[in-house]
This record gives structure tokens, C-alpha cells and sequence, in this order.
């Protein structure tokens, strides 16, 4: 990084000081902090649940970069860094949530239950989504930097015309999730989901995980002021959290999921994190980041601190903590067996899903196809 | 079903003469009254009732949680319509003039039409984009476009475009039945041109398409605002004693090729208008799947009259521009002297 960028980066901080220090409720070396607004939701086992998580969602992110690496993947979005404000904000949803994520979210998926090796199937290149949307209350990944927060308003503004908003019916009201990063504060789309979130008061929390990097072109570069501050010109509520605290996300994206479902509006949550490894697999990020900086972030790492925090509690032991790892080496075996083991899909079945209604166009091409391809069958059959 | 406007009884089985705009206000209050999840958003829709007033009344009568003003945002606007048919609406979306969809292009293009497939048929999205399109009212610029086939050429969409008040009143109603996204176009020079309206009749299904003239020699296809003109150069040709047959497809996308086939088998012969720039517009389709199918019938090229390859140019130039009776009379000339 150069000279004048880390000048900028200082004024960020400066400004994000003068706003108030991001959330924290556990220090990167594992110690409780109290603060003033904001009280810890989780539980001791909550929170060796969601430690669980993290750990697989690592070792799964680890095993799917390991695949792309050996061909079996054309590419892999990397999640390493990011698991605590995805496990967070995850645990933090009710049954009836919904969530729209951008495509690196892999821990909000994998507290969903989606299966792991359904994520891996566009990267495969077997199919463009991977699971029911509707099943697990996940909409499918959007390539389309920041066009899912538009659809997480309009689901929201749904909500509110379902009156599943401000019951007080805690099975019943119903909040919505919508991701985006640091680079898409700059699209268009974003700005229109968060005007229109505004004045509907549409019951939408926006997750903001800032993880400094969009590619290669640094936070400093979307933006003057920092992120959270964006609602303010909106008209609703913003607030910085440590991205990589696992319960101080959990406790802000509770509080501002409780607000949505009492109707009172949209919140904007900027989650201060990092991305530690490349963008893709087919990024270099040593040609626009330094090492030093990298080792920095390592040093606050999402993982690390709340083993830290349980250990120091005495709610897990080397015993313990071996026996997550050991799950999460079992998760990654299967995950690499089911992975390889994915038939490519019968190319005939490109053709399925374009429109619901019959479409002549469709059907015609679908049936020159399939004779098309029957004629190399006659082929081979006579030859 | 109720009819437009306050027929008695002993009218109500005569067809209403309407003007297109009212047309499609009667067919929007008719889906709106038939399914509470039928929504109609987009900009000045509520309050004024449109620019054009295709709206007007539905806000008052059915409330700002169904007639919705949006903010001025057309990404945001069919955005949002994904994210409420995604919760089980079917938002009807205005967008306000022609030139103005494209803010809205990847919503449509790149998450609208793509994402049933993306989900494999988890997904529905019946949204429907209503259009106002093309020139002939002096407008200033972006107020005079055919952007028929950018939403043709993309799989996915449904595109339809009405020329007469019957058909703007059930193509509305037909599109937000449809489980797909619906691009409704509709030719804003003909908004205020009366005719009957049946809203007894069974309607023509969406995607036929109709033959709305008779004729031996030549066969005309054409859409929208061009079937006013069309359907005034086969009257000119025919005092002349040449007979034009003219198509009204009705249906941009999927094609009914079929019922142009079978007209082009009779009379050999096809010229294609419209206003749209005709370099790789709806004619261009057309010639190449009429050449597949009837290259033995064909007594003449396949003609196209349409827009230049030009940025729509200023009012004082548009007569010169848009495909008028002579120049398609021309084009039938041509055809007939090959």
C-alpha cells in the first residue's frame, strides 16, 4: 500500500473514532469487553455452537480451495476471515427470516443447512444456484455486485404487506437479511435498496461486510465517510461492529433484527472484518496488498479469539477443541467424495427451467437438439 | 369480471368504445379486483395516475400498499417487484417512458429473467414491466424508443406489445397470469384511439399472434403502433387493387411464426414494419425464419421498413423517420416488382 492510501485509511479511522470505536465485546486475544449500549445474546453454549461452526465453515472454505486447486473446481470464493459475522448474523435469524446473500457467504449457508456440496455446485459448473431458495430461507448467491439488496427490500416490503411485521408474535414477524461488501456500497443498486428500505421503513437489516478489499481496490477508494454512516443520509440507523467478533455481531444483528420485526424499520450494520485470503482463486493479492498488513488481520482472527475465550473459560479443553477439528476433517472427507463424485449434468437438461409456462421457441431448439445429438448415437450404433 | 366504465345492464353486453389508455386501466382494475396479490408500482402511478393516466383512480381505490408510488429509481423499482414476487405478488411495474428502462436493464435482463432458471423452477417471478414505447408524439429525447428487442433477445422474458384498446385491456390481465415476467410494450401514439372493447369475448391467447386483414399478394407483419399504418397502406393498396394481408403479432417473444408462415405461403411475398431501427430488430428474425421455412413459396425478398441506425432523432425529424403509409406502400411495391 502506498504511502498516501494508509494517510487516507488514518482518516477513516479518525472519523470512525469520532463516531465511536466498531462494537466489540471480545478483545482479539479472547477477554470480554463490556459496552455500554450493547449486551451479549449468546449463551456459553451458544457459543461453543457457533465456535463449531466456524471451525467447519473453515475447514469446508479450506477443502473447496484445495478442489479448485486440483481442477475439480473452476473457481472458489474464499470465506476465510469473514466466518464470525456470517456465523453471527446466521445465528442471530429466527426460522422465518430470510436472507439474500452476495456469493461468499458460505457460513450464512452452512447455518442454514445447506448441504456444503450444493454451494460447490455453480463453482463446479454443474448449475447456477444449488439449492431451494425456498427451503432453507436463503436466496441463492447474486454475482451481480449489490442487485440482491434491491430484492431483500422488495421481499421486506412483502413482509409488511403479509402484516408480518409488529405483531409482537414471535413465530410471526419476520426480518430480512441483506449482505453486500465494502465494493458494492458503490453500486447504484445499493443506494436504491437503502433509499427505498428508508421510506417504506421496510423490515430489512443490511449487513455491510467491509473486508477492506474489493479485488484489488481498497474501502478507502468507495468511500469518504465510513460505511455505516451511509444510512444516516437515508434516514435510518447505522452502526460499525467488529467483523470479526463473533458476539458482538450476533448482538447487534439480534438487536437490529428485533427492530425490523417490530416495524420499526431498516438497520445498517458495516461489519469491520477482513478477507484474508484472494479474492478468488484466480486473484494474486501480493500485487495490491502487503504482507505486514495481512499478518495485522491475522492477528485479529475470528477463530483464534473465541478459542481463546473458551479455553480461558474452561468450557473447552485440548480434548475438545481436537474433536471439532477431527469433525471438521470428516465434513471436508465427505465433502471432497461427494464433490468429485458430482456427474456432470446431462446437457439436454440446459434447456428445463427457462420459462414455467411452454415456450415454442424453447421446446423447438430442445427438440433439434436432442435429435441432434441422437444422430451421433444412430452413429456410433451403425458404424 | 366487472366491465369499464359504468355500463348499465342492458349495455353491458355491447363492446365499450375505450381509448387504449382506458383500456388498460379497466384491465388493470379488472386483475387488481380478481387477485389481492396483483400489485401496480412505479413512478407518479398513484397520486396522478400515471403520466398518461393508464393509472389513474386504482390508488384511491385500492389503496398505496397495492397502487404503489415508488421512489424515482427504475432498478430499484423492478428490484423491489422481484423481491415482492419472490414473497408471492405479482407486482405490475410502469416504467414511465421507453428510454428509461435501461437503469433498469440488469434487473431485468440479468436477475428478473434469469433467476427461475437459476433456481431450476424453485422460483417464480411473475412480475410485469409495462412499457410505453415508441415515437410520433413530438416528445423530447428518450421519450420515443423501441427497445422491443434488446427484451425479445433474452430468454426468460415474455414480450408482448398491443395495438388496439381490446387487446391493451386483456394483454395486462393475461401477462399478470402468467407465471413468467411479462414485458408489456404499448404504443404510446396510439393511447387515445378509441375502439370497441369486448370484455365478454374469450381473448386471443397471449402469445398468438392475428390476422387482421385479409389479402392475396402481399403479407404485412407488424406490432404496436405500426398496425395503424399497416392496416392504412393495405386500404390504399387494395383501391388500387392489390391485396395486403396484414399480421398483427401481438407476441415480440415467443414468435407465432406459425400464423405468419401460413399467411406468407399464400402470397409469397413479406415486408416487415416497424418503428423499431430495423438492423437486427424483430424483422431481421423474422426474415430468417421465414426464408427457412418458406424459401420455395417466396416470390420476393423479404422486406423490412423500419427505424434508421440512428439515436431516435429530434421531434421536427420523426414523420421522416418513422415508417409511414408510403414508405411501406413502397416496400409493397418493391416486393411486388421483384
Amino acid at each position: 500500500m502506498s504511502e498516501s492510501s494508509r494517510d487516507r485509511r488514518g482518516v477513516l479511522a479518525e472519523e470512525a473514532s469520532f463516531r465511536g470505536e466498531p462494537v466489540q465485546l471480545l478483545t482479539p486475544d479472547g477477554r470480554r469487553r463490556s459496552h455500554p449500549d450493547v449486551v451479549v445474546g449468546m449463551d456459553d453454549g451458544e457459543i461453543l455452537a457457533a465456535y463449531r461452526d466456524m471451525v467447519l465453515v473453515r475447514r469446508f472454505d479450506e477443502e473447496a480451495t484445495a478442489l479448485q486447486r486440483q481442477g475439480e473446481l473452476g473457481l472458489w470464493v474464499s470465506s476465510l476471515g469473514q466466518e464470525a459475522t456470517q456465523v453471527a448474523t446466521a445465528r442471530a435469524l429466527r426460522s422465518q427470516d430470510v436472507v439474500f446473500p452476495t456469493y461468499r457467504e458460505h457460513g450464512i449457508a452452512w447455518c442454514r443447512g445447506i448441504d456444503p456440496v450444493a454451494v460447490l455446485g455453480p463453482f463446479r459448473g454443474i448449475s447456477h444456484g444449488g439449492w431451494d431458495p425456498r427451503e432453507h430461507g436463503v436466496h441463492l448467491y447474486t454475482l451481480v455486485i449489490g442487485a440482491q439488496t434491491l430484492h431483500a427490500t422488495g421481499y421486506a416490503m412483502g413482509v409488511q404487506r403479509d402484516g408480518a411485521v409488529g405483531t409482537g408474535d414471535p413465530t410471526r414477524d419476520t426480518a430480512v437479511l441483506a449482505y453486500f461488501g465494502d465494493g458494492a456500497s458503490s453500486e447504484g443498486d445499493v443506494s436504491e435498496a437503502l433509499g427505498h428500505a428508508a421510506v417504506f421503513n421496510a423490515p430489512v437489516v443490511f449487513v455491510c461486510q467491509n473486508n477492506q478489499w474489493a479485488i484489488s481496490v481498497p474501502a478507502e477508494r468507495q468511500s469518504r465517510v465510513p460505511l455505516h454512516r451511509r444510512s444516516q443520509g437515508f434516514g435510518f440507523p447505522g452502526l460499525r461492529v467488529d467483523g470479526n467478533d463473533l458476539l458482538a455481531v450476533h448482538a447487534v444483528t439480534t438487536a437490529a433484527l428485533d427492530r425490523a420485526r417490530a416495524g420499526d424499520g431498516p438497520t445498517l450494520i458495516e461489519a469491520f472484518t477482513y478477507r484474508m485470503a484472494a479474492h478468488t482463486t484466480s486473484d494474486d493479492p501480493t500485487r495490491y496488498r502487503s504482507e505486514a498488513e495481512v499478518e495485522q488481520w491475522r492477528g485479529r482472527d475470528p477463530v483464534a479469539r473465541v478459542e481463546r475465550y473458551l479455553v480461558d473459560r474452561g468450557l473447552a479443553d485440548e480434548d475438545s477443541l481436537a474433536a471439532v477439528r477431527a469433525e471438521g476433517d470428516a465434513l471436508a472427507e465427505r465433502i471432497r467424495r461427494e464433490c468429485t463424485a458430482l456427474p456432470d449434468p446431462d446437457p439436454e437438461t440446459m434447456f428445463e427451467h427457462v420459462y414455467r409456462d411452454p415456450h415454442p421457441l424453447v421446446a423447438e431448439e430442445r427438440s433439434w437438439f436432442a435429435a441432434y445429438r441422437a444422430s451421433f448415437l444412430d452413429d456410433e450404433v451403425g458404424g | 369480471m366487472s366491465a369499464p366504465g359504468a355500463a348499465d345492464r342492458t349495455e353491458a353486453r355491447r363492446p365499450t368504445e375505450l381509448t387504449l389508455v382506458k383500456a388498460i386501466n379497466a384491465g388493470l382494475r379488472a386483475a387488481l379486483e380478481r387477485d389481492r396479490t396483483v400489485l401496480v408500482m412505479g413512478e407518479d402511478v398513484g397520486r396522478l395516475g400515471g403520466v398518461f393516466r393508464v393509472t389513474d383512480g386504482l390508488q384511491k381505490d385500492f389503496g398505496e400498499d397495492r397502487v404503489v408510488d415508488t421512489p424515482l429509481a427504475e432498478s430499484g423499482l423492478i428490484g423491489t417487484a422481484i423481491g415482492l414476487a419472490l414473497r408471492g405478488y405479482r407486482p405490475i411495474c410502469e416504467i414511465q417512458f421507453d428510454g428509461f428502462v435501461y437503469p433498469a436493464f440488469d434487473q431485468i435482463v440479468s436477475q428478473l429473467a434469469k433467476m427461475p432458471y437459476r433456481s431450476r423452477g424453485a422460483l417464480r417471478l411473475p412480475v410485469v414491466i409495462r412499457i410505453p414505447y415508441g415515437g410520433g408524439i413530438g416528445a423530447v429525447e428518450h421519450h420515443s424508443e423501441s427497445p422491443e428487442a434488446y427484451f425479445a433477445h433474452t430468454a426468460g422474458l415474455r414480450v408482448v406489445t398491443c395495438a388496439t384498446p381490446e387487446d391493451g385491456y386483456w394483454m395486462v390481465q393475461q401477462a399478470v397470469e402468467s407465471d413468467d415476467p411479462v414485458v408489456v410494450l404499448e404504443p404510446k401514439r396510439r393511447y387515445w384511439e378509441s375502439a370497441p372493447v369486448d370484455v365478454t369475448a374469450a381473448p386471443v391467447p397471449l402469445h398468438r399472434a392475428r390476422v387482421v386483414r385479409s389479402g392475396r399478394l402481399v403479407t404485412i407483419v407488424c406490432y404496436g403502433p405500426t398496425v395503424r399504418t399497416a392496416l392504412d397502406a393495405a386500404a390504399a393498396a387494395g383501391a388500387e387493387g392489390i391485396g395486403v394481408e396484414v399480421v398483427d403479432l401481438r407476441s415480440l417473444s415467443p414468435l407465432d411464426v406459425a400464423t405468419v408462415e401460413e399467411s406468407v405461403r399464400r402470397t409469397g411475398r413479406l415486408v416487415v414494419v416497424h418503428e423499431a431501427p430495423v438492423f437486427l430488430g424483430l424483422g431481421a428474425e423474422l426474415a430468417a425464419r421465414v426464408t427457412e421455412r418458406c424459401f420455395h413459396d417466396l416470390e420476393a425478398p423479404v422486406l423490412r421498413v423500419g427505424g434508421f441506425h440512428l439515436p431516435y432523432p429530434p421531434a421536427r425529424m420523426e414523420d421522416a423517420y418513422l415508417p409511414d403509409l408510403d414508405r411501406v406502400l413502397d416496400a409493397v411495391d418493391r416486393v411486388l416488382a421483384f
